[in-house]
């Protein structure tokens, strides 16, 4: 056939796969790989090999307790990277994250002493997060700055307000308190509410992104920006909310870091978190350049991390190698994914 | 036609040395990318000293031979023989060695730095690894003057500042920067010139002539081919159709050789008579098209036709709400719109498949079912959250309606072919109800059997009153889609063709011809032919 007939015999059908109707039928582990995602079940994979190799050199991995100690240990980097991770779909970034959580952390701890109200201090702190949000967002969309260098500016620049309302030590003591107390040592149910707050907001997040119209065109925007605009999505809008979504998001998570640590802490426990969390969304599967992940990736990334961090831990690792095997780790997983969207390898990557 | 002979007259036809043995032969030149056949067995000769004009309808295969020329592409079969020895450019690198150059029509150039590190990028001359800019700067200067272009550029000129005919320029001297160049190429070089820059360009093409180098000419217009060429060929549908001297062949035969498809059953469908104005717009101005006025009725099919360029994609971008209103008005159903934006447009009832499906029509990411429901999605839920089951039921009616063939509604888009992708597209628009309906190139990288599907459905669309425009570059397809052709040309409508007149000879006269001034008559020539 030449293109000369420009045209089309209606009796010519299409190739007989496409069908209409015609639904192949998949085996039972075709669609569990349809179902789960390859990503996440290389996450899975990942996981259950690591717990293994763990486990068998040392039973206490295993224990209950030690479960604990995970959960808890990824639990602030946990609901960061979920808050991260609606960013990412949008084909956004946040640097500034650990920045504002410390911001958080501080200002819940301070309000706390002078007024004497837990609460009163968690809700100004989480206000402080969503005005923190908003500054990223308006830089972003009216500014017209990459998402990248916005945030490393207020990455700065908060860290700085930090230290300057905080004088750059630790305020306020909030060990005392019976709401600070229970967030960092109370448990409903047998599970520790630290682990609980960051599985509470990854399920209203994954929620949100999966069965409402708010998340679907989250990936759409994220996807194809030009499709979204032209369909008449409000883009402005859903980058300014997804970006005061992750300021309130850090100021959870510092409020818990304050929880944990008795007191309001300017850098310590916030400082590099950032790093982290970004590693956890790409190694949950979120791509840079938007539209493509997922919570349920994200968690089990996290869970990967803290997995790795604590069993190395109790093997006795000298740390320096931590930083190395999750450097590995995630540098391994994005070539993955990489070799699975078959880009040819020439100059910088998409 | 007159110009021909005139020009003829004052300016007698250069020595083309007939007897002389072309300096490039290419000699059944097929290309096929997957199951498309671009060019399928082109014959193509250029002698030394002549300007060969090729000419041919958008998608004839005229930039892809350029393609093949340059190395760009490598031919599926056939040979190209140059200066008496057959060649294969498996690289533009080898293409350039052998003498081999072409212009293309969109310049790449570096905006920051200067005219002489564009014109020797990748060949900047150094000593050790030390670039000396003086050397550049000199070197340029050398090249603008012998080409004699001193007035027109000067080589530290950033590339961000250069006006369009000087980016062309830089294009030239980097072609001609070295000597030993047999046969330059230019594509559509004058899309983008103002007349004044066209006689330089045509006073430059003279001395290349008159230098003994083999100059190929790939336009459109036919009054510079009038003016500039020795010898012209048509391409049609990937095929050498026609080749002439131009002495001996007029305007109106040129144009019948570029058309002259057979048309076919698959357009068949019942014009219902029209009914109220839906969509009318007056005298749109935008920065590409000026002074649009053209009105669509419910139930109407009105195609737009022209050349690449013409402004046509342009003018649906402005109807889709995505470019700024410098002036005048669009109505629907009588009310005047202010299209701020897609959302105003989305919300006045128009909906736009654009050319580019795949970038800016669908996510290709996510499902089928994302994808159809996306501009309704707000009216499918309840509490914000989706109700699946009516979401789904929606897309399946549009699925089956349009025959889209898919597995099911959940798979990614991308894993359509071209023709599902387009239907998705439609679906989507359809969801919403819209009122008027604008497809860009609906058949683009459509197989033949999805596209006699598409035909069918624009068919419904109208019949069902919606008002239908569609933008398309087959001719074939506008003369049989629509009720009212609008043929535009350099951002402006400049005539309409209704139904039972259309050819496509008449179509594509108006979309080509320079005479401004006289279409009516350039339109009675062309139907001369037909008859």
């Amino acid at each position: 056939m030449t293109i000369s007939t420009g045209s089309a015999s209606p009796t010519q059908i299409a190739p007989p796969e496409d069908k209409p109707g015609a639904k192949r039928e998949l085996s039972f582990a075709a669609k569990f790989v349809a179902r789960v995602g390859a990503q996440n079940l290389s996450l899975i994979v990942a996981l259950i090999v690591l717990a293994a190799a763990i486990g068998s050199q040392n039973a206490n991995f295993f224990s209950l307790p030690n479960m604990q100690v995970i959960g808890e240990g990824v639990a602030i980097l946990g609901v960061l990277a979920v808050g991260q991770t609606v960013i990412m779909l949008l084909g956004g970034l946040d640097i500034s994250v650990g920045s504002q959580a410390g911001l958080a952390s501080v200002i819940s701890a301070m309000v706390f002493t002078s007024s004497g109200s837990a609460i009163f201090g968690m809700a100004v702190a989480i206000v402080v997060g969503a005005v923190a949000g908003l500054v990223n967002a308006l830089i972003i969309v009216y500014g017209r700055v990459n998402a990248v260098i916005a945030t490393l500016a207020t990455f700065a620049a908060y860290r700085g307000v930090v230290n300057l309302v905080s004088n750059g030590s630790a305020q306020g003591y909030t060990g005392g308190d019976d709401v600070f107390t229970f967030l960092s040592l109370g448990k409903i149910a047998g599970i520790p509410v630290l682990i609980l707050v960051f599985l509470v907001i990854a399920a209203l997040v994954y929620t949100m992104l999966t069965f409402t119209d708010i998340g679907r065109n989250i990936y759409a925007i994220g996807g194809n920006k030009v499709a979204a605009r032209l369909s008449g999505l409000r883009i402005n809008k859903y980058v300014i909310g997804a970006y005061m979504l992750m300021g309130v998001i850090a100021a959870i998570a510092g409020i818990l870091l304050t929880a944990r640590t008795g007191s309001g802490q300017p850098t310590s426990g916030s400082q590099g978190l950032e790093l982290q969390v970004i590693t956890a969304v790409a190694l949950g599967g979120c791509a840079l350049q938007g539209g493509k992940g997922s919570i349920i990736g994200t968690v089990l990334a996290v869970i990967l991390l803290g997995v790795l961090t604590n069993g190395l831990q109790i093997l006795g690792v000298n740390s320096f190698w931590q930083d190395i095997a999750q450097g590995t780790m995630l540098v391994i997983a994005v070539v993955i994914q990489q070799r699975r969207r078959g880009t040819r390898a020439v100059g910088l990557p998409d | 036609m007159n110009s021909t002979q005139n020009h003829d007259a004052e300016q007698p036809l250069h020595d083309t040395n007939g007897d002389a043995p072309p300096v490039l032969q290419m000699r059944g030149i097929t290309k096929s990318f997957g199951p498309i056949r671009a060019l399928s067995g082109v014959d193509l000769d250029v002698r030394a000293g002549e300007v060969l004009a090729v000419m041919g309808e958008n998608g004839a295969g005229k930039s892809t031979i350029l393609k093949i020329l340059s190395g760009e592409h490598a031919p599926s079969s056939g040979s190209i023989n140059l200066a008496g020895a057959d060649r294969t450019f498996s690289s533009p690198f080898e293409a350039k060695a052998a003498g081999i150059r072409v212009i293309y029509q969109e310049p790449e150039i570096l905006d920051d730095v200067s005219v002489a590190e564009n014109v020797f990028i990748g060949s900047i001359p150094r000593h050790a690894r030390f670039v000396s800019r003086h050397e550049v700067i000199a070197e340029t200067q050398a090249v603008i003057d012998r080409l004699g272009f001193s007035s027109a550029i000067s080589p530290t000129t950033l590339g961000s500042r250069l006006s369009p005919a000087q980016r062309q320029l830089v294009e030239i001297l980097r072609a001609l920067k070295d000597d030993s160049v047999a046969v330059i190429a230019f594509d559509e070089p004058t899309s983008s010139l103002s007349e004044h820059e066209v006689e330089a360009l045509f006073a430059f093409i003279a001395r290349l002539r008159a230098s003994g180098t083999a100059v190929i000419y790939v336009s459109h217009r036919m009054k510079e081919i009038a003016e500039i060429a020795d010898r012209v060929a048509v391409l049609r549908d990937g095929q050498s159709v026609f080749a002439s001297l131009m002495s001996d062949t007029d305007e109106s035969e040129m144009v019948r050789n570029m058309v002259g498809r057979d048309v076919f059953g698959a357009f068949d469908r019942d014009h219902t008579e029209a009914g109220e104005i839906v969509l009318e717009v007056k005298e749109l101005t935008t920065a590409d098209v000026s002074n649009i006025s053209f009105h669509v009725r419910a139930g109407e099919v009105v195609a737009f036709s022209g050349l690449v360029g013409a402004g046509r994609t342009e003018l649906a971008k402005a109807l889709a709400g995505d470019a700024e209103i410098l002036s005048g008005t669009i109505a629907i159903s009588g009310e005047v719109q202010k299209l701020r934006s897609p959302i105003d447009a989305v919300r006045a009832g128009i909906g736009l498949a654009p050319e580019e499906r795949k970038t800016e029509a669908l996510v290709m990411t996510r499902s089928i079912k994302e994808n159809i429901s996306l501009v309704v999605l707000n009216s499918l839920t309840r509490a914000r959250f989706v109700r699946r089951g009516l979401e789904s039921g929606l897309v399946a009616d549009y699925m089956k309606r349009l025959r889209v063939r898919a597995g099911s509604m959940d798979q990614e888009v991308k894993t359509l072919s071209g023709g599902n992708q387009q239907k998705v597209v439609v679906a989507r628009w359809l969801a919403r109800k819209p009122k008027v309906l604008i497809l860009d190139e609906p058949t683009r990288g459509v197989d033949v059997g999805a596209k006699a599907d598409i035909y069918r459905i624009i068919g419904e669309l109208a019949a069902e009153g919606i008002a239908v425009v569609v933008i398309s570059n087959e001719l074939i397809e506008v003369i049989g889609l629509a009720d009212r052709i609008l043929v535009m040309r350099g951002g402006e409508i400049v005539g309409e063709v209704a139904r039972a007149d259309a050819t496509e000879q008449n179509v594509l006269t108006l979309a080509i011809s320079d005479s401004l001034d006289q279409p009516t008559n350039s339109g009675n020539v062309a139907l001369e032919g037909t008859s």
